[in-house]
């Protein structure tokens, strides 16, 4: 799977309201059937590494929306400026000042979480939908749509992410966002080994993409 | 059994399209050929004398089985009365044995199947026989104190992830039953590895710690050379099986006349039998070699183990005839086979003595080889095509 399977190079019409049926669709687009996890199949790297727990999880979402939706504006607004033969290394920087910035916020504020996610936040400059997002939507898009664009695949991410979470902690240690569930419900419970290991994210997510594909009926182009 | 018969006959027209119970035909379909021979025959020109079927095939493994499930079932209530220190008659070892091992085979056939039966049912597809085999082969390759959940959960997970995802039956890249094993493996590793739970229960044999003699160890043959000490059992109980293991793994005697079995009727192919015992041997010889050569400070006693130890202990013997052999996870050339069967039989010795975390090497050679199965094959194939180009010339 490569970036080019995202390709959505359509211009917009001028006026539009922020509500329009368009902008709403760039927000849920990537919540289901182009999702970029699950359909496109990138940013596995960080869903395999980051899941094991909920609250990581959450905060590397929130991270990753974040950084693809402002990544996204700046570009869209730099779009005409950028000589297309070093925008990549433009959108790398882009990027990393956004990285950085949640980065130390992180650092700031959730300090363990931060030290949970480790590389991974930093990582987030590598992350495929990130690149993705600028080289198939804001590199020829509108800033707002762009926006809405970046938070949409932002927010398809964390939600495949908080999933498969869910069902990491639940089954590995018996707890959603650390609270010890079987245990409060007086159920003897014994951890699953391999959904503490990134093999059991791997299963997760294979089987998540067998239900999505089953339920919207999807089949693998020829 | 006519009547029976005259039953299914009579009730066949309402599962045929177009019947009542049309979307139940697969279910009908596997209940009529497995009591009695499928009414479809050959027709054109064919030349084949004696339509063995996967139905047949997938039987004769399991009388294969027979042996060691027999001898697995007296082994665990044999293990159980030496724990408690009493004298126990053939029946009484038989009858303990059963009442621990029949509940774990009855509930892998049940989960294993009924998810078969589901699938077929959905997919609309026939269900196939393989499962009788992988549901004899995952409780025969787990220790007799596995909880029954676990059991169920694992071969959920096999039929699941290693069988329908790909396809079913005959598409698996990995062989199911040792998939379910290495899914409790990771999952589960109290209850896989090591000598007893943390309730006191023995892993290996039906007992708790409280209640045996003084004296009795828990720890089998591998585990014991893994804390580098001699092992308690001979090579001659080992051969017969007179040790603490998985259920049906430890008689290597048994599993011999299964592969006999195998072997005879065609089954189970004797070139990978061979090289996986061929490839323990040696491995072992090259241990001894490297061993000898240490300063004495270095040498271990694992290292130094006779390596006809090594093709009698554990799970060498079963999952060489058992596992290794399955026809849709092997190499498919006749000269894949041995090079395949070889490299099972040195990785699992190099597991076993050189990584201390996974006390059984059969298990992960074999799935390894599993996924090199392929490329065997493609290497095989490609050097044949070169060496007749040659000839070519």
């Amino acid at each position: 799977m490569s970036t080019s399977t995202a390709t959505q190079t359509e211009v917009k019409p001028k006026s539009e309201s922020l509500f329009s049926k368009k902008n709403r669709k760039l927000l849920t687009d990537p919540l289901d059937g182009n999702n970029p996890i699950t359909v496109q199949v990138l940013g596995i790297c960080s869903a395999l590494a980051v899941t094991v727990q909920m609250e990581p999880a959450f905060w590397m979402s929130v991270a990753l929306t974040f950084v693809t939706a402002f990544s996204n504006l700046i570009i869209s607004l730099l779009r005409n400026t950028i000589p297309s033969r070093i925008r990549i290394i433009v959108q790398l920087s882009i990027v990393s000042l956004f990285v950085i910035l949640v980065d130390q916020i992180l650092k700031a504020y959730v300090y363990d979480i931060s030290k949970t996610l480790s590389v991974f936040v930093g990582l987030i400059i590598t992350n495929c939908i990130v690149m993705g997002r600028l080289e198939a939507y804001a590199m020829a898009n509108k800033p707002l749509p762009s926006f809405i664009d970046g938070l949409g695949n932002g927010l398809g991410y964390g939600l495949i992410l908080m999933i498969v979470a869910f069902f990491r902690e639940l089954l590995g240690s018996g707890s959603v966002f650390g609270f010890k569930v079987f245990e409060a419900a007086g159920i003897p419970f014994i951890g699953n080994g391999v959904m503490m290991i990134p093999a059991g994210a791997c299963i997760v997510v294979g089987l998540l993409i067998w239900a999505q594909r089953a339920r919207n009926g999807y089949t693998e182009a020829e | 059994m006519n009547k029976l018969k005259e039953v299914l006959q009579r009730l066949r027209p309402e599962f045929n399209k177009g019947g009542k119970y049309e979307k139940f035909r697969s279910t009908f379909d596997a209940l009529d050929t497995f009591l009695f021979v499928p009414g479809h025959t050959t027709h054109g020109g064919t030349h084949i004398k004696d339509g063995i079927d996967l139905k047949r095939t997938m039987f004769m493994v399991v009388i294969s089985m027979i042996p060691a499930l027999l001898f697995g079932i007296w082994n665990v209530g044999y293990q159980h009365f030496r724990a408690l220190g009493i004298e126990s008659t053939l029946l009484e070892n038989m009858i303990e044995g059963s009442i621990v091992v029949l509940p774990i085979v009855a509930v892998s056939y049940m989960v294993g199947l009924g998810i078969e039966f589901a699938f077929a049912q959905i997919r609309g597809h026939q269900v196939n026989e393989g499962f009788l085999v992988t549901g004899m082969l995952i409780p025969l390759c787990l220790p007799p104190s596995i909880p029954l959940w676990m059991v169920g959960v694992a071969t959920a997970f096999t039929v699941v992830v290693c069988k329908e995802v790909f396809g079913g039956t005959g598409m698996n890249l990995l062989n199911p039953a040792l998939t379910a094993r290495v899914f409790l493996f990771f999952a589960y590793p109290a209850y896989m590895a090591g000598e007893y739970l943390s309730n006191g229960d023995f892993l290996w044999v039906s007992a708790n710690r409280s209640e045996a003699i003084e004296g009795f160890s828990g720890a089998t043959s591998l585990s014991l050379y893994g804390e580098k000490k001699a092992p308690v059992a001979s090579l001659w109980e080992m051969f017969v099986g007179l040790e603490q293991g998985s259920i049906g793994e430890t008689s290597v005697l048994a599993i011999l006349i299964g592969a006999l079995i195998l072997i005879i009727t065609g089954i189970g192919s004797w070139r990978i039998i061979v090289s996986v015992f061929v490839g323990g041997f040696v491995m072992g010889l090259i241990l001894n070699a490297i061993n000898a050569g240490l300063p004495i400070k270095e040498q271990s006693i694992y290292m130094a183990a006779n390596p006809l130890s090594h093709l009698l202990m554990g799970g060498f013997a079963f999952g060489a005839v058992y596992m290794a052999t399955d026809p849709v996870s092997a190499a498919q050339t006749n000269l894949g086979k041995i090079y395949y069967g070889f490299l099972i039989g040195v990785f699992t010795v190099m597991l076993r003595v050189w990584n201390p975390a996974y006390p059984e090497g059969m298990m992960l050679a074999i799935l390894f080889m599993n996924v090199l199965a392929p490329l065997v094959d493609y290497f095989v194939i490609e050097s044949n095509k070169k060496r007749r180009l040659a000839r070519v010339k």
